[in-house]
């Protein structure tokens, strides 16, 4: 078992039985599914517009070199610079380039899942730059030394006291017990960082090929503020973010904040075309877009598991998926959790490490139901088990399943081995889950079938 | 080690997805099943609007209203749910009274805007200290001001929102900034959706985009502790639409 498994099964074990963080997690997935289902009855045919969603993404994801072309040329006649990263690694170092030429020492930031991925504030950090998470849930997490639980609400798994606790022992503000207020004390430690940053970083929601534009989604305000008063915006963006047209976010906004958050729409849609133009009052004299593609042509390399490039990263499938809700997101131990995260984690640091997330799931399909660009997330976590096996199969398994295809196949055998069940079956129940049962680890948690006083075969030949 | 030129990164990501994509994928809701081989083109327009053809999908959203009428109903609807003070009036000179009014109950000492017919009148109307973020301002001097007041291109019925640009909005801070954000706007600016709204920023700005171009629904807000509602994260605590 990898390292990750091990993690996994310790982590699941410890949380499940939380029942705090249980309570937590259903009441705040309860008022999700109460807002999206509202806003889901408000549109004309919700399943045509999932389907339309697929259609645009694939679309996009299957002439990807074609839009990332149109979309760089475009952005870059512009005077935004673009940088093309391979890895993770080569994007960080990017970055750390940018700021280092910027003489910056102070850098804010909106919410972005690309950095997590590449672990991007650890080592701006190390390099001595103050990096501010400006997303509150972010900012909390943030002063909490931990990653956001949910990349959509990162800060899901924590109650008002806890937060009141954190900004009183890191931020010296008093304790409060009202939501407001904590907002507030956040909203004032941050309103001067926008102002003093060199840098601001933000991520992506979508990228715009026909006018080479990119569309960040957000409630707050703070990745506005973010991409206005800096003198030099980044800008992270996974090369799968491509949408071809500007009227695909007529489509794509609603739907993003209405099976994410359960909006109409989220409450800032700001479209960047460019740095600072002549003529304008603000905004950053330099604009570096990095593209970062970490191993996502390997998934699109997988013409089965293709489409899950075309995740716009709403979240919907983690809210609904009944392991998700029980095991909470910190379990994973990866950057995206939940069913999406269990689908493309493997593809993106390795199956054999990460093939245990095939299996935290129960194949209910509730995450392909709420995917809104349709990911058939369920048959690719079977997918990935098959893909597991056929790369190292155990020969314990190898043999277990031989030794099965030659009873079954051999009804002499077969008969027999009924035999012998029925008259262990006894001490089989004695035994089953002490430390002398064989399969403990199966029997544990799980109740095996009595084996039924008689056959099928003998029943019958009695009757008549 | 040899330093690679970002040439040859742009060159080997490009190669990598060429190369993947030699081999086709199924279509979505095929479920794996019925490969279609070969690049298929994007789904085919069928409606249009002013001639030019709009993407299918508009007909499965939310709907905004067929007349100016129902916009307004629909705007107005949405407002209030989303906590946007929207005022529809009779005139401009109501709509200065109304401000007025609001900057005496917020007292208002320092006003933020930027030059335009509309913005102007509404300015000159109040008669406060006014910053004028037109050709650049000192980001301090924006931050104290209690309200930035701008324009906007257009307003969208099907959801509540208005659309700021960085070039004839006042750039891309003023509307964010200030605790209060104020816009002026006259009734024929209001479209029926999204698809229409993304329409006429094009006709507007299409020959030369601004640098920023913001779809702002209702004030700022969080639910990032407990999923509570609270407004004014970290841009305007209030939002106030004025049309005439």
């Amino acid at each position: 078992m990898s390292n990750a498994a091990q993690q996994f099964l310790e982590a699941a074990g410890t949380i499940t039985r939380n029942l705090r963080h249980r309570g937590l997690i259903q009441t705040a997935l309860r008022k999700y599914e109460v807002a999206r289902d509202r806003k889901k009855s408000a549109f004309n045919d919700w399943s045509s517009a999932r389907q339309s969603a697929a259609e645009t993404k694939w679309d996009a994801i299957n002439h990807l070199d074609t839009y990332l072309t149109e979309f760089t040329s475009k952005i870059e006649a512009r005077g935004t610079k673009v940088h093309w990263c391979p890895t993770g690694p080569e994007a960080r170092d990017t970055i750390r380039g940018i700021i280092r030429d910027a003489k910056a020492k102070c850098v804010v930031k909106s919410k972005a899942m690309t950095a997590e991925e590449i672990h991007l504030n650890e080592a701006l950090e190390k390099d001595g730059f103050e990096v501010v998470e400006s997303d509150l849930g972010e900012f909390i997490v943030q002063l909490r030394k931990e990653p956001p639980y949910h990349i959509v609400f990162p800060a899901m798994h924590l109650t008002r006291d806890e937060i009141s606790d954190l900004f009183e022992r890191e931020l010296g503000s008093s304790p409060t017990r009202e939501p407001e207020e904590l907002t507030m004390i956040a909203r004032r430690a941050l309103r001067r960082k926008y102002i003093q940053a060199d840098v601001g970083i933000t991520g992506a929601n979508f990228a715009i090929a026909e006018t080479g534009m990119v569309s960040i989604t957000e409630n707050e305000g703070n990745a506005r503020l973010t991409a206005a008063l800096p003198r030099v915006m980044i800008t992270l963006l996974g090369i799968e973010k491509i949408l071809p047209k500007l009227e695909d976010l007529a489509l794509f906004l609603p739907l993003l904040a209405t099976a994410g958050a359960g909006q109409t729409v989220t409450g800032y849609n700001t479209l960047y075309g460019g740095p600072r133009q002549p003529g304008e009052s603000d905004g950053p004299v330099e604009w570096h877009v990095v593209l970062l593609d970490n191993r996502r042509t390997e998934l699109l390399a997988d013409p089965e598991q293709r489409d899950a490039l075309h995740c716009i990263r709403c979240g919907a499938c983690l809210n609904v998926c009944p392991i998700f809700r029980n095991v909470g997101g910190h379990t994973y131990g990866t950057t995206y959790s939940g069913p999406v995260g269990s689908v493309i984690t493997p593809h993106l640091r390795g199956l054999q490490d990460w093939k245990h997330l095939s299996n935290a799931s129960s194949l209910c399909g509730a995450c392909t139901e709420a995917c809104p660009v349709k990911i058939d997330l369920h048959h690719h976590l079977l997918q990935n088990r098959r893909n597991a096996i056929g790369e190292t199969p155990s020969w314990i398994e190898r043999l277990a399943w031989r030794a099965h295809a030659f009873v079954i196949n051999t009804p002499a055998l077969y008969q027999f081995g009924q035999e012998v069940a029925r008259i262990v079956e006894p001490l089989r129940l004695r035994l089953q889950g002490t430390p002398l049962d064989p399969v403990r680890s199966w029997t544990r948690t799980r109740d095996l079938p009595p084996v039924a006083p008689e056959s099928f075969k003998e029943w019958w030949r009695n009757r008549r | 080690m040899v330093e690679e030129s970002p040439m040859n990164a742009q060159e080997r990501i490009l190669a990598r997805i060429r190369e993947a994509l030699t081999v086709p994928a199924p279509k979505p809701g095929s479920h794996g099943h019925g490969h279609d081989h070969g690049r298929v083109e994007a789904p085919a327009p069928v409606f249009s609007f002013k001639g030019r053809p709009v993407h299918v999908a508009r007909a499965w959203l939310p709907p905004g209203g067929s007349t100016p009428q129902e916009h307004l109903t629909r705007f107005a609807a949405a407002s209030a749910e989303l906590k946007t003070d929207f005022r529809c009036v009779e005139s401009e000179a109501e709509a200065h009274a109304q401000l007025r009014q609001i900057a005496d109950t917020e007292g208002w000492k320092r006003v933020a805007t930027h030059h335009s017919p509309l913005t102007d009148a509404a300015s000159t109307a109040l008669a406060r200290p006014t910053l004028f973020t037109d050709g650049g301002y000192v980001p301090d001097d924006l931050e104290v001001c209690e309200v930035g007041i701008t324009t906007c291109d257009v307003l969208v019925a099907q959801t509540g929102s208005l659309v700021v640009n960085s070039r004839t909005s006042g750039g891309r801070a003023l509307s964010v900034l200030p605790p209060h954000h104020v816009v002026l706007a006259r009734k024929d600016q209001l479209v029926c959706d999204l698809t229409e709204a993304f329409q006429r920023v094009e006709e507007m700005h299409g020959q030369n985009w601004p640098s920023m171009i913001s779809l702002v629904t209702g004030p700022s807000r969080t639910g990032d502790i407990e999923r509570i509602l609270v407004l004014g994260a970290h841009g305007p605590k209030k939002l106030t639409v004025l049309i005439w």
